[in-house]
């Protein structure tokens, strides 16, 4: 136990509490970073409605509904794995957390997927870009910027949770009496989240 | 109090997710639906709001009457209603007026 009570708190609840906190602190922050990317898309979006619709209608709805539907079940499994390690039920937690690496592995090849067939149809703005009204360029720029940095995200939470789900195999304490789950989960669920607001953004426009 | 066992865990749980898949089946049905100029987009993103306060109410345990994880994610939604807020007004109060007939 004491390997995971550090300083300054008197005992572990109060050090579950704080890690919390600032998680949330951090989340806080992060919904602001996203946010003023998707205020900067609906001022663009505002200025060329039309565009915006026929731009969003290139991209490709099956991909981004089955992303959706993969990270939605990746924040049930890491919702599972955490109250698990919380209530002691070590199988359980580790289940969770392998799940949740998978699934969020299975987002990344399918986004591979999805940027290669992007590519193929030149929808990169550049040179070569296939929609000639001007304003898709700028749909498309928020399209590449917004997913990937969306991507990166879900890079670092499989980096956090597989470091969790490792030292978790190794040591029974490290998953059931430590703050990490709890945070971690916390994180994970803030990338489905912003996912969340991307899919009607990015996917859902101009298909009526 | 005991600490949940392993199948109430998944019970509760697998409610919110069938849930959350529920609504993203209706947003993507609703959006090959045509519902007025501005219908489309305000059902989307209502229904997108309503799949992160799911995930946020039930999954990340704001429901728990927690103050601290609450404040801070009132901070976010508050700093995010400024943002939107004073930038789209000024943004909006600038555009040639048939400019704002959406599609």
């Amino acid at each position: 136990m004491s390997a995971i009570l550090r300083e300054p708190w008197p005992d572990l609840e109060r050090e579950r509490g704080a890690a919390r906190f600032g998680m949330w602190v951090f989340l806080a922050s992060e919904a602001l970073f996203f946010g003023a990317l998707i205020l900067a898309y609906t001022a663009n979006r505002v200025l060329h409605v039309q565009s915006f619709a026929l731009a969003a209608r290139e991209t490709n709805i099956i991909y981004g509904t089955v992303n959706t539907a993969i990270l939605l079940t990746s924040s049930l499994t890491m919702a599972v794995a955490a109250e698990a390690a919380r209530a002691n039920l070590r199988r359980l937690a580790l289940g969770g957390l392998l799940l949740t690496l998978v699934l969020a592995c299975a987002f990344l090849a399918v986004k591979g997927l999805e940027y290669a067939e992007d590519l193929r149809e030149q929808l990169w703005p550049g040179a070569h870009f296939r929609l000639t009204d001007p304003p898709a360029r700028i749909f498309f720029g928020f399209y590449w910027t917004m997913t990937a940095v969306h991507a990166l995200h879900v890079s670092a939470g499989i980096g956090v949770i597989g470091w969790l789900a490792w030292r978790g195999w190794r040591r029974q304490s490290a998953l059931c009496a430590s703050p990490a789950p709890n945070a971690i989960a916390l994180y994970w669920h803030l990338v489905d989240v912003i996912w969340i607001f991307l899919y009607p953004l990015l996917y859902l426009p101009g298909r009526a | 109090m005991n600490p949940p066992s392993a199948a109430s865990i998944l019970r509760r749980n697998l409610k919110v997710w069938l849930a959350l898949l529920a609504l993203l089946g209706l947003t993507l049905g609703l959006a090959y639906v045509r519902l007025g100029s501005y219908g489309n987009t305000v059902v989307a993103l209502s229904i997108g709001a309503a799949k992160a306060g799911l995930v946020a109410l039930l999954f990340m345990e704001l429901r728990e009457r927690e103050s601290l994880p609450r404040l801070a994610a009132v901070a976010a939604l508050l700093w995010l209603a400024i943002l939107f807020t004073l930038a789209l007004a000024d943004f909006i109060a600038r555009l040639p007026l048939q400019a704002l007939h959406f599609g």
